[in-house]
């Protein structure tokens, strides 16, 4: 293998592939990025057996061939590489030669028939333009849960019916929706997959800036790909095994059909208050919002301990409720709006409470729905 | 100077607690091996008289293997009520003295008696004479260790046993505790013992004199400056009346291994229900639950999660041990199951996060309701069915 490649494509491309390589590895290869030529074309990939993640480079080729090295030295080696200097690289031997300027490394090579194969793309599902596609999955990734040992919670469940893709996420405490229109290849298609939150994050926001379409492939039950998702943009692909979500609580059901209560805020101006007020909360202590004709009151604290309130301006029509949150969810909840206003709407102090976004003229924008559940107080 | 001065601090150890009071209201038993505990094909001893320590006798040792030791011991049931009835008088004789008493469990106390010198003289004599009632008094005997600290006193109470006590003077203090192995050190077990024995360590001057850069890279820094401070005889811990527990726990071992399911899943709802019950008794509520699984080749491991906010629900306590213990015993035999409530605080006025799939009235109203018949009709009388033993007639 040996060929020369522009310095800040290699080093994108390397250092996006050794990102999600896993730091204590099963076994060692799999710390390794994998650099293969084929035809003029440099495949840059990492696997950890989730999740694969694998960047096409264009480069000058003089020999195809293949080699496996430290993912992280070797990110971190074409991150310090003089800039605007093309790079030339070779095997030789047991090693890689790396020359860029004057700069010269030579890099231990891992065995390569060690490596695994890197799983099949699967089937294309449709298409889904990334920057809607990788703003959708911000707003709802933040609200899986990051606790291991509820598997299905740490994954956001991807809904794809007919032109509509849903995303959902939840960790038992509150739950994001967000719908948007993708193009399917089956107008009639109706499934849907349980991708690992974190993953699906760092993809989305790898492939928003890429900018054109995201590919989502998705394995059917029987195929080579089953239990596989992959996502390709641009020169970059993605493949990620699901989680098992067979058992995921019908959570659509908890949006009530119709709600009691309801109160326009700024978002901007709510998520200040809520912060401010909360430095006062200690860990896991909620804040509590009194909604009345008057506005909007927060408070935080208790009687013994430090106390502040502030009052905002509000719209609001329904019964005067104190409704108790924590602070933590409704600020992640407000930032996921993308909006100028948040609508709330409840009908219990102790029932799930809604948070939609609206536009400057408080007219709801479809699409996206933060649910949220309120912490009883002083039981 | 008296050589009890500065020595404030007692640690007052009953001998073979269990097995002195099973002697007291039977005296044919006086002079006899006499084993408490170990009944049921996997009971461990709890108690044994001095006699019967003669034959190798231990407490945590199996049943079995006590018998194998010595046949003609007098084995004998637990009786716990008797045991707390006469802790009560142990404590009583203490509280006599000073109201500074921290119990550590039924058999054992520390005192501070720094204001009691005046009326009852000097901590030395103070101790004789807690001696001397508890001979005369309850017929029962203790050991006890006098120091300026906790630490140093609990050391010579162990040093003094049987039916004895120790001064340890504040000038002899390092004499004393210096040439002690490092497992004295209070702290250290086996593996922190095996770490420093690595390290060439194995008496407290060892430690005393080892660099504390060394010994913070082997033990982290907590660890280090802790045993740093004990082998130099420095232990700032006061001796208060009212401990706060840390955590709650309820465990319990299998007479057979187990990994049927139903029989798992309903010893699991037994312990949460005990953890809960006994959080609300004390009226504190936790945030952390851990799972403690031991199984059948003794390997033991345990599993914790962190809740949004803190809880004293049954319910709640064992939806979350069984998601962290069905994984971790993975169909596999199990010889001890536990559950654990942690990170407590106080439940008064404490709040909680429902969760998407919690009723706004759900357990926790339940469960105070069943608190409150137990209380009146007697415990047992209202649970959950699933616990409900079949009479089989």
């Amino acid at each position: 293998m040996k060929f020369r490649v522009e310095r800040d494509a290699l080093a994108d491309a390397v250092a996006w592939t050794a990102k999600s390589l896993p730091s204590r590895p099963s076994v060692p290869v799999l710390a390794g990025a994998m650099l293969r030529v084929i035809d003029g074309r440099l495949h840059v990939s990492g696997f950890d057996y989730e999740v694969s993640n694998q960047v096409d480079v264009d480069v000058q080729a003089d020999a195809d061939g293949a080699a496996l090295v430290s993912g992280r030295l070797l990110a971190e080696i074409t991150k310090a590489l003089p800039a605007k200097k093309p790079v030339e690289i070779a095997a030789v031997g047991s090693h890689l030669e790396l020359v860029c300027g004057s700069a010269r490394f030579t890099l231990p090579t891992m065995p390569v028939e060690d490596y695994p194969t890197l799983p099949e793309l699967p089937a294309s599902a449709g298409t889904v333009e990334a920057a809607v596609f990788a703003a959708a999955v911000a707003q709802v990734a933040m609200a899986a849960g990051r606790d291991e040992t509820l598997p299905m919670m740490t994954g956001v469940r991807v809904e794809l019916t007919g032109d509509t893709l849903a995303l959902l996420a939840t960790d038992r405490y509150r739950l994001a929706v967000r719908e948007i229109s993708w193009s399917p290849n089956d107008p009639d298609i109706n499934t849907n997959a349980l991708v690992p939150a974190r993953t699906l994050a760092d993809t989305a926001k790898t492939l928003g800036p890429l900018g054109g379409e995201v590919t989502i492939a998705l394995g059917g039950s029987g195929s080579a790909g089953e239990g596989m998702i992959g996502f390709v943009g641009g020169t970059r692909r993605t493949t990620s095994r699901l989680l098992d979500g067979q058992s995921y609580p019908p959570v659509r059901s908890l949006f009530a059909p119709t709600y009691s209560s309801e109160a326009r805020v700024g978002v901007a101006a709510l998520t200040e208050v809520v912060k401010r007020v909360s430095l006062v909360a200690e860990k896991a202590t909620p804040v509590r919002l009194s909604f009345s004709e008057d506005g909007l009151v927060v408070e935080a604290g208790g009687t013994e301990e430090a106390r502040a309130s502030e009052a905002m301006e509000a719209t609001f029509t329904g019964e005067t409720m104190t409704v108790a949150f924590n602070p933590q969810y409704l600020i992640e909840g407000l930032g996921a709006l993308n909006a100028p206003t948040a609508v709330f709407s409840f009908n219990d102090p102790f029932k799930p409470a809604v948070i939609t976004p609206a536009g400057d003229d408080g007219a709801v924008i479809a699409g996206f729905r933060y649910l949220i559940m309120p912490i009883r107080v002083g039981r | 100077m008296e050589v009890d001065a500065g020595c404030p601090i007692l640690h007052v150890d009953m001998d073979a607690f269990y097995a002195s009071v099973e002697v007291r209201r039977r005296p044919e038993l006086r002079g006899k091996p006499v084993v408490v505990g170990g009944a049921g094909p996997r009971g461990v001893v709890s108690s044994a008289s001095y006699e019967a320590r003669r034959f190798g006798i231990r407490s945590a040792m199996p049943g079995m293997q006590a018998r194998a030791k010595c046949p003609h011991a007098i084995f004998l049931p637990v009786d716990m009520r008797e045991y707390i009835s006469a802790s009560r008088q142990v404590m009583g004789v203490f509280r006599d003295v000073t109201p500074l008493v921290e119990p550590l469990s039924v058999d054992e106390a520390f005192l501070d008696v720094s204001g009691a010198m005046r009326l009852f003289g000097s901590p030395a004599k103070i101790a004789a004479d807690i001696r001397a009632r508890m001979a005369d008094e309850l017929r029962l005997t203790c050991s006890i260790g006098v120091a300026p600290n906790k630490f140093l006193a609990k050391l010579g109470s162990t040093r003094a046993k049987p039916d004895g006590m120790i001064v340890i003077p504040v000038d002899k203090t390092l004499e004393f505790l210096h040439p002690l192995p490092v497992s004295a050190l209070w702290g250290v077990g086996e593996r922190t013992q095996e770490t420093l024995r690595r390290l060439g360590l194995t008496t407290v001057a060892d430690v005393a004199n080892a660099s504390v850069s060394m010994l913070r890279s082997a033990l982290g820094q907590a660890l280090a400056s802790h045993l740093h401070e004990l082998s130099w005889a420095r232990d700032s811990r006061r001796v208060t009346t009212h401990r706060v527990e840390k955590s709650i726990g309820s465990e319990t071992t299998f007479d057979v291994d187990q990994s049927d399911p139903a029989v798992l899943r309903r010893t699991l709802l037994s312990l949460s229900q005990q953890v809960a019950k006994r959080a609300r008794e004390g009226a504190v509520a936790g945030r952390t639950i851990a799972v403690k699984v031991r199984f059948a080749d003794f390997r033991t491991i345990s599993r914790s999660r962190t809740l949004p906010s803190p809880t004293d629900v049954a319910q709640e306590v064992y939806r979350v041990a069984w998601e962290l213990f069905e994984p971790a015993q993975a169909g596999q035999r199990i010889r001890l199951a536990g559950v654990r409530l942690e990170g407590l605080v106080a439940s008064e006025g404490s709040s909680h996060q429902l969760a998407l799939d919690e009723p706004a009235h759900g357990w926790r109203d339940a469960e105070v309701a069943a608190d409150a018949v137990a209380a009146r009709f007697g415990k047992g009388a209202v649970g959950p069915a699933s616990l409900v033993r079949i009479r089989r007639g």
